[in-house]
């Protein structure tokens, strides 16, 4: 989901209470497809405390339409099979990693 | 001679960078001013300093916030107006300019700058998760994004669209670790070779261990006043002719561009517009290689050679301390080391050593101009300044 402005017509991905173009409070909410595509990506070995669990893990940014991308994991792919330019879909669930940080929904990007 | 001067630097001081084990950041910070102090006879600290600021990024590592008075107290300048400064890693970029402001403004004649960080006593873990707080929380942290993970995907972005090589990025970390070995203040005294980086550990790919900057303790400061009354305090200033800062958003993801900072392509064009100086006249710079790909994009970025070209011109050997742009003469983020609120103002205080002549082994001949390019986390943050000498 992203947030469009009802005034200006800006899309925000993430979504933001004030438009930082129009300064109106007033969105609604539209849903992307669910399909974006790789613009770039790493694996991480070294990771911080919180993550360490899961390192080696791939990360990427991934763009679902012309200004609207978000980082995330890639998962279920190896590293040497991942490719700027391939195509993702974008996955939802509910587990965190570590209880230490904030429990939000979790996304993870994968191939189908 | 180029530019007006802005203000000039009329001293400054570098602390040894490396492990401190038995000292904590303010007393670190004590050195990095006696040598300013020492240098500069004529000067009375206590009667002539009006406005101290002071870079520091996190208060995480020694668990000590409200930097600006503690580091007043520890240098002798207690009751002054103390100030700090945070953008991550240019939080002293950003001091600098800070202290430019106060003198210009009339508040304050003299004013001391520094930055300071002490993180060696910290794990690896931590220090990658208290310099992961320079991002995006929300989205990047959450998602265990580190920075070396952030510089790797503007790597692989570039390594994409330009065709850049992992040995042309190793190319970068055997220069600085040269200059590094002739710098007696830097962290890392060690030649290393090509292929010594290529086989070191991966950290994010495509970074390995070596296209890492090192975790360090270290201060620096400088002392900077109006130009008309530099000659009373030295025979020798350097003068600051050109200052541009801009920032960008903090989410890296959030960009239209991975292979370029916005922030550094804006903070050295107003650099060099306010200056008069253009990319072909700087003799001398320190830019930020916080990972070896940044110092690509950073050739880019500062117009020394055309977008996507950092390689060749690395390869080109161009950025050599004999090159005609020697680039990062103290061994850089990478071999100095990269106590991370330190950094800005120990690149400036290389640019005052080699255009006052005192950087020995590492002189660059006839040095008139210098710049230094300071960049805060993912490029959020970007200070740039130009420097000529008297």
């Amino acid at each position: 989901m992203a947030a469009e402005c009802e005034q200006c017509g800006k899309k925000h991905l993430p979504p933001r209470p004030i438009c930082d173009n129009c300064l109106s409070e007033n969105f609604k909410w539209i849903e992307l497809s669910k399909k974006g595509k790789l613009l770039t990506y790493t694996t991480i070995y070294v990771a911080p405390n919180q993550f360490k669990d899961l390192a080696p893990y791939s990360v990427g940014i991934v763009q679902f339409e012309k200004d609207l991308k978000i980082p995330g994991m890639i998962i279920g792919i190896p590293e040497d099979k991942i490719r700027i330019g391939m195509a993702l879909i974008i996955h939802f669930d509910s587990i965190g990693s570590q209880e230490t940080w904030h429990e939000w929904p979790r996304y993870y990007f994968k191939e189908r | 001679m180029k530019g007006k001067p802005l203000v000039s630097i009329i001293s400054a001081g570098l602390s040894k960078f490396g492990r401190h084990t038995d000292l904590c950041a303010r007393e670190i910070f004590a050195y990095a001013a006696k040598e300013a102090f020492m240098r500069c006879p004529r000067l009375d600290p206590k009667r002539d300093i009006k406005a101290l600021f002071i870079g520091h990024m996190g208060e995480s590592y020694e668990h000590q916030g409200h930097t600006g008075a503690s580091i007043a107290d520890w240098i002798g300048l207690l009751n002054i107006s103390a100030t700090r400064t945070e953008a991550a890693c240019a939080s002293s970029g950003v001091a600098l300019r800070s202290g430019i402001f106060a003198v210009l403004s009339g508040l304050a004649d003299i004013v001391m700058v520094g930055g300071v960080e002490k993180m060696t006593h910290r794990n690896t873990d931590k220090v990658t998760e208290y310099l992961a707080m320079a991002s995006d929380y929300p989205f990047e942290q959450w998602n265990g994004i580190t920075f070396p993970g952030l510089y790797a995907l503007m790597a692989k972005a570039h390594m994409h669209k330009y065709g850049t090589t992992e040995k042309q990025m190793a190319l970068v970390a055997v220069k600085n670790h040269f200059n590094g070995n002739m710098n007696p203040k830097a962290h890392m005294h060690k030649e290393i070779t090509i292929e010594k980086v290529l086989n070191s550990i991966p950290i994010s790919t495509p970074l390995k261990l070596y296209d890492c900057s090192l975790i360090s303790d270290g201060a620096s400061c400088a002392i900077i006043t109006k130009p008309e009354i530099a000659k009373k305090y030295t025979d020798k200033p350097v003068h600051i002719i050109g200052s541009g800062q801009a920032s960008d958003t903090i989410g890296l993801f959030e960009r239209n561009s991975f292979t370029s900072l916005m922030s550094a392509k804006l903070a050295s064009k107003k650099a060099y517009e306010m200056s008069g100086v253009n990319p072909n006249d700087i003799d001398v710079a320190e830019v930020h290689d916080c990972f070896t790909i940044a110092e690509l994009i950073a050739y880019e970025d500062l117009n020394f050679c055309k977008a996507g070209e950092g390689g060749k011109f690395v390869e080109s050997g161009n950025s050599k301390l004999d090159g005609k742009f020697p680039t990062n003469t103290s061994g850089g983020l990478k071999s100095k080391g990269h106590p991370v609120g330190a950094t800005g103002i120990a690149q400036a205080y290389e640019i005052y050593l080699q255009l006052t002549e005192q950087a020995e082994k590492r002189q660059v001949k006839d040095a008139e101009i210098g710049l230094t390019h300071n960049v805060g986390g993912s490029g959020s943050t970007a200070a740039v300044h130009v420097y000529r000498r008297d």
